[in-house]
């Protein structure tokens, strides 16, 4: 059955800037638009594909959250151009020069992409209609939304288009008591495969993160690393595992003479890395600032 | 330019520190007027989240003060999870860009009217010293 014509598809098929700015505006039904925005090619063509769009999906945790580009908002453009273009171990850089914007060729002239300071999620840029997290997103969800669309069953505008659970629902690990004396890296030992990860030491982003994947990381013996975005009611997904961490890590040992909250918080090696893999640019506090 | 006033906001535990606090203001132990009180009835109801928030606003420092460690907390263990979520965010702030004295946990009980005004004055100077949080500027935008 045909249900839909494929009119633009970047790493598919060979379709111009230029053909789709021709469209009318709304002449595209359902757009799924991945990638976070960080230049101002992403930008305009965030901007042109809502113009041309009634429905925008932002497909993807790049999308959705930022992703893992995301994590460069630990720095800014001048930064990271210096790493890329001077200070890393690999580039021989004899002249000292960096990309501009624009350059005088034979042939005309060529023009770059501005470099943004920050990487944004889709809906800083234009407004979206849903969201379809993951990265990637996984199979089910990703058909349960074209069924919604074909049969005209999709939920209020703004919905996330994934089920209302957390990872944890759907991990078929046996769950006992989460108590934790300390942080392991999965690294160090074997888990017992039966058994929840954060239950051994492992930090799990189950607890914080949407489900809808059916626990796929943990099926493979890995823990989640959250990339479903925050759980359903979570209003971001740091926050939400650092409080539920927080309730299960040292419980035992509070009275003891040794226990120290800042040692146990120490065990946590890159707090930032490890709860907004996916999510710091729609984080509360979505960069590192300056002074 | 007169002297940099910074803005802290003070979540203090129903139970023990907001009636330190209090019992300051009876006894009119004197503090500066830099603090923004907001009553939780304990610590341990103290999301990350209102943290980031309030840093995300722009206030320069956020105080979290609760019952004595360990018997005190009228929940138990509430101030044990406050002080454990407290260490982890000092660490993510630091990665965040702002120095982790800007977040500050006391232990405060109802009779400690003096140990309140005097973390006050500390906290107040301390974040002085420091100057505006470097997110002030972008929340006031
Ligand atoms: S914390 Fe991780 S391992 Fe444990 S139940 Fe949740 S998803 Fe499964
Ligand atoms: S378990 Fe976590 S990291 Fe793995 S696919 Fe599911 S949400 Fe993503
Ligand atoms: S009631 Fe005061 S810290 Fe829990």
């Amino acid at each position: 059955m045909k249900i839909a014509e494929i009119l633009f598809w970047p790493v598919a098929m060979d379709v111009k800037y230029k053909e789709v700015e021709a469209m009318p505006d709304n002449y595209i039904d359902v757009c799924f638009f991945n990638g976070a925005i960080r230049n101002s090619e992403q930008k305009h063509l965030a901007e042109l594909l809502r113009n041309k769009s009634k429905t925008l999906i932002a497909f993807g945790a790049c999308a959705q959250l930022g992703g893992v580009p995301g994590l460069a908002n630990e720095s800014n453009a001048q930064e990271i151009f210096k790493t890329v273009y001077h200070n890393s171990p690999s580039t021989k850089n004899l002249t000292g020069s960096e990309p501009t914007q624009v350059v005088e060729l034979a042939e005309g002239e060529v023009e770059l992409p501005i470099f943004f300071d920050e990487v944004k999620p889709l809906d800083k840029i234009v407004a979206v209609d849903y969201y379809l997290p993951g990265c990637p997103p996984p199979p089910k969800i990703i058909f349960n939304a074209v069924e919604a669309i074909a049969s005209g069953t999709l939920p209020p505008k703004g919905s996330i288009l994934a089920p209302e659970t957390a990872v944890c629902d759907e991990c078929p690990r046996k769950k006992e008591e989460k108590r934790i004396t300390e942080i392991k890296r999965i690294i160090e030992f074997t888990p017992v495969p039966e058994k929840c990860l954060l239950e051994q030491g492992i930090i799990c982003m189950g607890p914080a993160t949407r489900g809808g994947c059916d626990a796929k990381c943990l099926q493979a013996n890995m823990p989640c690393t959250g990339c479903g975005g925050p759980r359903p009611n979570a209003e971001e997904q740091g926050a939400a595992m650092i409080s539920a961490l927080s309730t299960v890590l040292g419980i035992e040992d509070e009275k003891a003479d040794n226990y120290s909250a800042n040692e146990l918080a120490s065990q946590i090696k890159d707090p930032l890395g490890t709860f907004y893999k996916y999510a710091l640019p729609s984080a509360i506090i979505n960069k590192r600032y300056k002074k | 330019m007169s002297e940099y006033n910074p803005k802290i906001i003070g979540f203090l535990c129903n139970w023990c520190s907001y009636a330190g606090a209090d019992l300051a203001g009876v006894s009119r132990f004197q503090y500066p007027p830099n603090i923004r009180v907001i009553r939780v009835m304990c610590s341990g109801r103290v999301h990350p989240s209102f943290i980031l928030k309030a840093f995300k606003n722009g206030v320069d420092g956020v105080l979290i003060a609760g019952c004595h460690t360990p018997n005190d907390c009228h929940y138990i263990s509430g101030n044990f999870k406050a002080e454990r979520r407290v260490a982890v965010l000092k660490n993510l702030l630091t990665q965040l860009g702002l120095e982790p004295e800007r977040l500050r946990l006391e232990w405060i009980s109802a009779a400690e009217g003096e140990k309140f005004s005097k973390t006050v004055k500390e906290m107040t100077e301390d974040i002085r010293k420091l100057g505006p949080s470097p997110m002030k500027q972008e929340a006031n935008e």
